[in-house]
C-alpha cells in the first residue's frame, strides 16, 4: 500500500499542534495576569489552535494534487555525511577555534562531494578561511576567538 | 520631504554605497542566473555581512541583490529555458524562442533595456507614492495592522503555495509558533525554552532564514542531484549574435514599458504577491492588448511578450518596498528577511521612517536608479563573462553555501547551539520542500509574529477582551473583506481546478 506522506506530514504537524496547545496551557503567568484579556499564553493558545485546524484540515480533505518522491534517486549518503560534517564542525569550532576548524570542514565537504584535485581543495580551504577571517576579524571587526591560532601565536 | 531626498542622495552617493550597488548588483546576476538558488537565498548569505556596515548601506546592498537576481534569471530563461527564478519563467515564453532563431543578443538587449526601464520607473512611482502612503498608513491603528498581518499572511501563502493553500498555511502557524519562543515581550515570561537558556532570547531570525532558505537549498541540491552551475557552462558557450535592437522594436516596446510598469509596480505594493505573479499578468494584458497579427507571435519570439514580463517583474520588485517602508510589513518573502535584517539593526520600518531615517528611506529608493544603471552595463556586454564566474563545479558551491551559512550564524551568537539547532531546522526544512512545502509563508510569519502578537494584545486590551476590534473599523473591515476574497478566490480556483 503507499501511503501519502504529506498525509503523515500532515498528522505529524496536528500532534505537534496538539503538543504545543499542551504546552501553551503550562506557561506560568502572573497572578494579576492570569484573567487579563490578553497574556503570555493567548497568543500561543490562538496559534496551537490554528495549527490543529489547519493540519487537521489537510488530513481529511482529498489530496489531488499528492506529491510522490523518488526515493530511490535522492542522494542519501553526501547528503547524510554533509550533514554529519555540519554536526562534527559545531562540536569542535569552540575547542579548536574558527580557521582550523571551518578550514577542515570545507576540504572534509569537497572530497565528500567528489572532488579530488587536492591543491584547489586547499587553496579553497585554508587560505580562504584565512582570507574571510581577516574579512570579518580585520575589516568587520567582529572577533573571533580563536585558541589554535593563539596557541601557535598568530593571534593575541 | 525635499530635505529628506538630499540627505538620502548623498548617502547613496557617497563611495562605500555606490561600491554596495555594484557588489549587490553583481552577486545578485549571478545568484539569479543559478537555477534554484533564489534572491532569498542571496539576502540571507549576506545578513552578517550587513551587520558590519550602517543599515542605510546594509540595506543598499540587499536590495542591490535583490533586483540584481531578478535582472540576472531573465538570461538564464531566454538563453536556456531555465529560469534562474519564478519570477522570469514569463521572460522564457518568447525570449527562448527568440534565442532559438539565432536572435540571442536581441533577446537579451530587450530584456535588459525592459528591466532597466521598467525598474527605474517603478523606482519613481515609489518615491512620489511611499511619502503619501506613509502619511495614509499613519492613521493606522493596532486593529489595522493586525488584519493587514493577516492580509499578508494569507496573500502570500495563497500566492507562493502553487495550489496547496494548506500547506503554506500551516508554514505560516509553524513560522509563527517559532516566533513565539522566548521571552514574551511585556511580561518577560518565558515559553516554550524548556529550560535552555540558549532559546531565552527566542531563536534568531538569521537562523531561521540560513537554515530554511540557504542551507536547505544546498541540502536539496545534494539530495536531488542537481547542478545549478549546469546552465551557466551553457550561457558561456551560446552564440549571442547582435545585440542591436531595430526602430520598429523600439516602438514596440515604447508602448509596452509604460503600462507593464504600472501592471508590476501595482501588484508588487500588494503584499504576497510579487515578481511572479507580476509577471505573468503584465504577459497575459499585453497579449490582449496588442494587435491581431501581434497576437499571433506570442510564444514564438514576440517583442512585447518579452519585453512586458521583464519590465514588470522588475518594477514589482521596487513595489514590493512600499509595504515594508511604509507599514513595515513586507509584501514578500523576499523584503521580509531585509525586514528582519532591519529590525536586526534596531530600526523599526514604518510610517515614520522616512522622518526619522530619512537617509536609509531615500537611499535605498535612489540607489536604485544607480543600480539599474549599473545591471545595464552588466547584463549587455558582460554576460559570457559573469556567466564564465559561475561555470564553479557544485562540489565547491555547496560547501561554500553551508560555509556562509554556519559562518554567518557563528560570528552572531559565538556558541554552537545555534549551529545544531540550524543544522535540525535545515534537515526538517529539506524534508518539507521535498512535499513542497513553501517556505516564504514560514519567513514571513517568524518576522510578523512579534508584530502580530503585540497589535493583537493591545487591540484586544482595548476592547477589553472582545472581538469587536475586527469590525468596529471601516478600515479593519476593509481588509479582512479582502483576506476572505483572497481565500474564496483560492478555493474557488482549486475546486475548478479539481473538477478539470
Amino acid at each position: 500500500m503507499n501511503i501519502n506522506t504529506t498525509k503523515i506530514i500532515s498528522l505529524l504537524f496536528f500532534i505537534f499542534s496538539a503538543f504545543y496547545l499542551y504546552t501553551a496551557f503550562q506557561i506560568q503567568v502572573f497572578a494579576f495576569d492570569e484573567n487579563a484579556p490578553f497574556n503570555a499564553r493567548t497568543f500561543p493558545i490562538y496559534l496551537g489552535y490554528a495549527g490543529l485546524f489547519f493540519s487537521g484540515l489537510k488530513l481529511i480533505l482529498p489530496d489531488p494534487g499528492t506529491i510522490w518522491v523518488d526515493y530511490k534517486n535522492l542522494q542519501y549518503k553526501k547528503t547524510l555525511l554533509l550533514i554529519i560534517v555540519s554536526i562534527i564542525y559545531g562540536a569542535t569550532i569552540l575547542k579548536f577555534g574558527y580557521f582550523l576548524t571551518t578550514s577542515l570542514f570545507l576540504f572534509t565537504s569537497y572530497y565528500f562531494l567528489g572532488e579530488r584535485r587536492w591543491t584547489l581543495m586547499f587553496f579553497l580551504s585554508f587560505p580562504f578561511v584565512a582570507v574571510f577571517m581577516y574579512f570579518i576579524h580585520g575589516v568587520l571587526e567582529i572577533y573571533l576567538r580563536d585558541p589554535f591560532l593563539q596557541a601557535i601565536g598568530v593571534m593575541g | 520631504m525635499i530635505e529628506g531626498i538630499i540627505i538620502g542622495l548623498k548617502t547613496a552617493l557617497s563611495f562605500q554605497n555606490i561600491l554596495m550597488v555594484m557588489i549587490g548588483c553583481f552577486f545578485g546576476t549571478i545568484i539569479g542566473m543559478l537555477p534554484g538558488l533564489g534572491p532569498m537565498t542571496a539576502i540571507a548569505l549576506m545578513i552578517p555581512i550587513t551587520y558590519g556596515f550602517d543599515p542605510a548601506t546594509g540595506l543598499i546592498l540587499m536590495a542591490g541583490v535583490y533586483y540584481g537576481a531578478v535582472f540576472g534569471g531573465s538570461t538564464s530563461s531566454i538563453l536556456l529555458n531555465a529560469p534562474g527564478i519564478p519570477g522570469t519563467v514569463a521572460t522564457a515564453f518568447d525570449g527562448y524562442p527568440m534565442a532559438q532563431q539565432g536572435k540571442a543578443g536581441k533577446a537579451l538587449a530587450i530584456a535588459a533595456w525592459s528591466s532597466f526601464a521598467g525598474g527605474t520607473l517603478s523606482a519613481i512611482y515609489l518615491l512620489f507614492l511611499a511619502p503619501s502612503l506613509s502619511k495614509v498608513s499613519l492613521s493606522f491603528r493596532s486593529p489595522d495592522y493586525f488584519a493587514l498581518m493577516i492580509l499578508g499572511l494569507t496573500a502570500i501563502a495563497a500566492f507562493s503555495s502553487k495550489g496547496q493553500f494548506l500547506k503554506a498555511m500551516m508554514m505560516v502557524v509553524l513560522g509563527l509558533m517559532l516566533a513565539s519562543v522566548g521571552q514574551d515581550s511585556l511580561s518577560d515570561i518565558t515559553r516554550f525554552t524548556f529550560n535552555n537558556m540558549n532559546l531565552t532570547d527566542g531563536i534568531s531570525f538569521v537562523l531561521i532564514v540560513m537554515s530554511t532558505f540557504a542551507m536547505s537549498e544546498a541540502l536539496t541540491i545534494i539530495l536531488k542531484k542537481k547542478d545549478p552551475t549546469s546552465a551557466a557552462k551553457q550561457v558561456s558557450l551560446t552564440k549571442l549574435g547582435s545585440i542591436k535592437i531595430n526602430k520598429e522594436e523600439r516602438r514596440k516596446m515604447y508602448r509596452t514599458i509604460p503600462r507593464s510598469s504600472i501592471m508590476g509596480f501595482l501588484i508588487g505594493v500588494l503584499p504576497g504577491a510579487g515578481a511572479t505573479i507580476a509577471s505573468f499578468l503584465a504577459y497575459g494584458m499585453e497579449r490582449n492588448l496588442v494587435k491581431d497579427e501581434e497576437k499571433e507571435k506570442f510564444g514564438k519570439g514576440s517583442v512585447n511578450g518579452l519585453s512586458a514580463p521583464e519590465t514588470a517583474n522588475n518594477a514589482a520588485c521596487s513595489g514590493s518596498f512600499v509595504p515594508m517602508l511604509t507599514l513595515g510589513i513586507p509584501g514578500s518573502g523576499t523584503t521580509a528577511v531585509m525586514l528582519g535584517a532591519l529590525l536586526g539593526f534596531g530600526i523599526q520600518p514604518g510610517p515614520r521612517l522616512y522622518m526619522t531615517n530619512p537617509e536609509i528611506f531615500w537611499s535605498v529608493i535612489i540607489s536604485m536608479y544607480f543600480g539599474m544603471v549599473i545591471l545595464l552595463i552588466l547584463n549587455l556586454p558582460l554576460i559570457p563573462y559573469i556567466a564564465r564566474i559561475l561555470a564553479v563545479p557544485k562540489n565547491y558551491l555547496i560547501p561554500l553555501i553551508l560555509f556562509f551559512s554556519m559562518t554567518g550564524i557563528y560570528v552572531m551568537s559565538f556558541n554552537n547551539f545555534d549551529i545544531y539547532l540550524m543544522i535540525g531546522i535545515a534537515v526538517i526544512a529539506t524534508f518539507l520542500r521535498l512535499y513542497d512545502f513553501p517556505m516564504p509563508p514560514l519567513i514571513l510569519a517568524f518576522i510578523l509574529g512579534g508584530l502580530m502578537e503585540e497589535n493583537l494584545r493591545r487591540s484586544l486590551l482595548l476592547s477589553n477582551g472582545s472581538w469587536e476590534f475586527l469590525w468596529d473599523r471601516t478600515l479593519t473591515i476593509c481588509i479582512l473583506g479582502t483576506t476572505i476574497l483572497i481565500v474564496l478566490w483560492h478555493i474557488y480556483k482549486t475546486l475548478i481546478k479539481n473538477k478539470s
